[in-house]
């Protein structure tokens, strides 16, 4: 048995015939080929598969593929635009927000919406806003960093240094 | 300041320059194994027992072949008739890839089963119905060793109980007569619990045998791909599946920690059903499988004990060892000691007796014995001295600061040999823990403690000043199945100057694809940007033993240094015949060589590059490219100066890590905004086993947190807010004086944070805390001391 669904994914719209019981973090990985979003877990916990559905942050393991119908959803692959990188992109490259990369995808979209609700975060709203997602390399401290580099550069303001304060 | 001999367009040591590799990981264009979808792939799910240690009675497949989509199950019986239901350990030891008759520990794998799509092989999965006739398992390695034990590996001939081996290191009656003739001795038992290194993507593969051809290609997780395919060689060579035939491609790796050095079973059965079927087949682990079958790390009960004058004089150490190894052993441990680098691990003090003795054991949980950030077993013996320091610092009423500093091996006495004969090439300790103190403000701090223990508050303040033993080789200590444990790079350099340089490690996230450019940027002076990095494919990188133990840099990294070198002394070669003067007339600067006293005669490196394939000299090869097999002479030292402060709440138990300054000395230091990254994200690996990480079994073998939702990896919110430092003491006999970092913080960081822990409490009797130190184990012992 499938259903008919449809979605809009990173602004393309498209129709697709999917099992009722299908993930939607598998519908975007296998069905659509869409493999910037990562599964890092099986109990909704690591965040690796967080995309924005309508704007929200969602850990797309822990979402049907049906309950998609008729949504946006934007995930990594959408987060640049012709203009060029996304600032929560170009946070993380410029302050060294990544080693593996493999949580970064889920990461970044958790923080899209963060600053979305939020532009200028204290350190701690930082900490607590991204605590559905893990990292297992990089400690959080650059992490921080480039989402507080991102919210700057999202305001407008003077972009803080991407120095390492290793001295 | 750190000095860099490049300006930033070349981008040499010392530059923090952006990471090249981050452009596709930002934009989701990373290539992991589970990204990989070949044409007719099939997708495997493993049945795992729920058991710690039951017969096999039947294994029923009806159920699960008659699920649409399912092709097939694959069992131990069925591997049995290739001879492929076992497989060796790197310790020589043995273990299923699939049982025929017992399971030996929970979630070890039962069977197979083969279907064209991921849901149906998961439906086909919980369709198998195996019938088991439990036993009791074993659980308590000091029960294994007792008469009445059950016998867990009758398949060993001759094994007549559970003891693996016996190891010893330094001198036991020298140190035996230090511990009775000293004035204070001191002694703590301490477990170091059994973690999981939980890299954020699982294990996987996708097998792709192509009959026509007999060819596998194995797309892995793996951090040793060449090793991996010498094994693979060695394990199916008598099915005609020989080493030519066989490519390893590691693409880009999720985190490894030393969790994706082993062979799992799954990854053989995919072999052998894609051999068999002549289909790719796809393997994946889930969150669970991962956390609860594959390799743990630790699982040392130590009994520490150490030795001293009345004024703090330490004399001597004494490690007794009982290692927990699970069913087999089957630790990624490719030196020739036991316990692999435990015996180095005597700390950074001046003393001149050691003896340790260690003893491994079956039990029944799952087996491993992979690093976790650490360079095999020496976070262990980090702990214990370090705790056992701060425990005779305690005894004698000294300053932990100060019984260090008087204790250091002293910067002059480099290279300084150990009791347990190691050779450390370079240190400057009493640097390192000065300026840590000078960056947490360490008297004013104990003035602050004073006064909050008048008051009845608690706040510890904890040392650890620990000496990292990375870069393994030299080949004389270590090997992978006699395979020496050299590293190699191949670099060539295009007609025009651009390059690709080629290298047997293997990057999980620590940035080779830059760092390793900026070697060879420095040697050659060819922009970093120019010079393209690749690993991860035995068909085209040279022959390297991987990426683990922080021995990339002070092996593959060696090598490109000195590869680079061999091209620069051709590049000059031909700059003396285009230029018309002797070799000796030219002096080098960054990217050209020139005249002596003439610097307007002068060539560039891209110059000389495109004049190898152009216009070199008669009887010179053409062509500017090289290998280099680099075999360390000594392994290298790094170190560390760690403090760590905390405030504990005393009605909840509640630990706020208020500051934790950790300052580094990793030798010359390539890419510090990418060491300095390394060290953030090691401490935060540092501070999960004190305080949060450990796996726990209860006396029927079940795991009691097998999964993200229990098994605590700190988040932005546990983390601290780390500040990092650090002082610069090279490595005197690598090509680049650097010595590796990725790991040190890992070792060093739990006993600093144990010791602060302790510290806050020492004042109520407390001499030692088990880690994970959690809030209620805080509790209970404010509580038994009659604080609260």
């Amino acid at each position: 048995m499938t259903k008919e669904i449809t979605i809009t994914l990173n602004g393309e719209k498209q129709s697709l015939e999917v099992e009722p019981r299908l993930l939607l973090v598998h519908l975007i990985r296998e069905n659509l080929n869409q493999t910037g979003t990562h599964i890092g877990c099986d109990t909704s916990s690591c965040g690796a598969c967080t995309i924005l559905v309508d704007g929200k942050s969602i850990k797309s393991c822990t979402m049907l593929a049906i309950q998609a119908d008729g949504k946006e959803i934007i995930t990594v692959e959408g987060l640049a635009t012709t203009e060029g990188l996304h600032p929560i992109q170009e946070g993380f490259k410029e302050n060294h927000g990544l080693h593996c990369g493999f949580c970064t995808p889920g990461m970044m979209m958790r923080a899209v919406e963060l600053l979305e609700n939020n532009p200028n975060p204290t350190e701690e709203e930082i900490r607590w806003g991204i605590s559905g997602n893990l990292c297992r390399c990089t400690g959080y401290n650059n992490i921080v960093k480039a989402i507080q580099y991102a919210g700057a550069k999202i305001r407008g303001d003077e972009l803080p240094s991407t120095e390492p304060e290793f001295v | 300041m750190i000095k860099c001999d490049t300006p930033k367009e070349i981008g040499g040591m010392g530059h923090s320059m952006k990471r090249k590799e981050d452009d596709r990981f930002i934009q989701g264009k990373g290539n992991y194994v589970d990204d990989i979808k070949l044409p007719g792939m099939l997708y495997m799910d493993i049945v795992r027992s729920p058991y710690a240690y039951a017969k096999i009675k039947k294994i029923n497949t009806d159920a699960a072949m008659a699920i649409d989509g399912v092709v097939a199950v694959v069992d131990g019986k069925a591997l049995e008739q290739y001879n492929l239901h076992w497989m060796p350990t790197l310790m020589s030891d043995t273990q299923m890839v699939l049982p025929t008759d017992t399971v030996m520990y929970q979630a070890q794998e039962v069977c197979a089963v083969i279907a064209t799509s991921r849901y149906a092989a998961r439906d086909g999965k919980e369709a198998v119905i195996v019938e088991y006739e439990p036993m009791k398992p074993l659980m308590d390695p000091y029960k294994a060793l007792n008469d009445d034990a059950p016998l867990l590996r009758p398949d060993k001939e001759g094994k007549t109980d559970n003891h693996i081996w016996n190891w010893k290191a330094g001198d036991k009656e020298k140190t035996d007569k230090v511990f009775e003739e000293a004035d204070v001795t001191v002694k703590e038992q301490m477990h170091i619990p059994r973690i999981h290194v939980a890299s954020i993507e699982t294990c996987g593969c996708v097998a792709d045998y192509d009959k026509v051809n007999n060819h596998l290609t194995m797309y892995m997780t793996t951090q040793a791909p060449h090793a991996i395919r010498t094994v693979i060689a060695l394990v199916a060579g008598h099915v005609g599946l020989t080493e030519e035939k066989i490519r390893v491609i590691s693409p880009d790796i999720g985190g490894g920690f030393g969790g994706k050095v082993p062979v799992y079973p799954g990854y053989v059965i995919a072999i052998a059903v894609s051999f068999l079927v002549g289909k790719p087949v796809k393997w994946i682990e889930d969150r669970s499988e991962n956390l609860q079958a594959d390799s743990f790390a630790r699982d040392y009960h130590i009994t520490a004990e150490m030795a001293a004058t009345k004024e703090g004089k330490i004399l001597a150490t004494r490690f007794k060892i009982l290692a927990d190894h699970g069913y087999t052993d089957a630790s990624a441990n490719p030196s020739k000691f036991p316990t692999g680098l435990y015996s180095i691990g005597t700390g950074s003090y001046d003393y001149g007796a050691s003896y340790m003795e260690a003893d491994a054991v079956y039990t029944n949980k799952p087996p491993g014995g992979v690093a976790y950030r650490c360079s095999f077993r020496v976070t262990e013996a980090v702990h214990a001295i370090e705790r056992i320091t701060d425990r005779l610092a305690l005894e004698i009423g000294k300053d932990p600061a100060q019984l260090r500093m008087e204790n250091f091996i002293k910067k002059e006495d480099f290279p300084w040999k150990s009791p347990t004969g190691w050779e450390y090439d370079s240190g400057d300790y009493h640097a390192g823990l000065q300026k840590a103190m000078d960056a947490v403000g360490y008297d004013e701090l104990r003035k602050e403690q004073a006064e909050k223990r008048a008051k009845g508050e608690l706040m510890g303040i904890g040392i650890s000043t620990f000496t990292e033993i990375v870069g393994a080789g030299p080949s004389k200590d270590f090997d992978i199945l006699g395979i020496k444990m050299f590293d190699s790079a191949e670099i060539r350099v295009h007609p025009t100057g651009k390059a690709i340089a080629r290298f047997g490690t293997k990057s999980q996230g620590q940035g080779h694809e830059t760092t390793y450019a900026q070697i060879i940027a420095q040697e050659l002076g060819i922009p970093m940007e120019h010079i393209q990095v690749e690993e991860g494919d035995t068909d085209t990188a040279p022959y390297g033993l991987g990426t683990y133990a922080s021995r990339s840099t002070p092996t593959a990294g060696a090598a490109a240094a000195v590869a680079a070198r061999k091209l620069r002394d051709k590049a000059k070669k031909i700059a003396a015949y285009l230029l018309e003067v002797s070799e000796e007339d030219l002096e080098w600067e960054p990217g050209k060589f020139f005249v002596k006293g003439a610097p307007e005669k002068s060539k560039t490196i891209q110059e000389l590059v495109f004049a190898a394939y152009t216009n070199h000299p008669q009887g010179m090869e053409a062509g500017f490219e090289t290998t280099h097999y680099y075999d360390p002479p000594n392994l290298t030292f790094p170190s560390g100066a760690y403090i760590c402060v905390v405030d504990i709440d005393k009605e909840t138990g509640q630990i706020d890590v208020r500051r934790f300054v950790a300052i580094d000395d990793c030798g010359n230091i390539i890419n510090p905004m990418i060491v300095q990254g390394q060290v953030h994200g090691g401490l935060t690996q540092g501070i999960a086993p004190a305080m949060y990480e450990s796996l726990i079994y209860d006396d029927d073998g079940n795991i009691l947190n097998g999964t993200f939702m229990d098994y605590l990896v700190p988040t932005a919110v546990e983390s601290p807010s780390w500040e990092t430092g650090h002082t610069v003491t090279p490595s005197p006999h690598h090509p680049i004086g650097a010595k590796g970092v990725g790991e040190s913080p890992t070792v060093g960081a739990p006993p600093a944070i144990a010791n602060a822990i302790v510290d806050a409490m020492s004042h109520l009797g407390v001499t030692h805390m088990e880690i994970p130190i959690t809030p209620f184990k805080v509790w209970k012992t404010l509580k038994e001391k009659g604080a609260i």
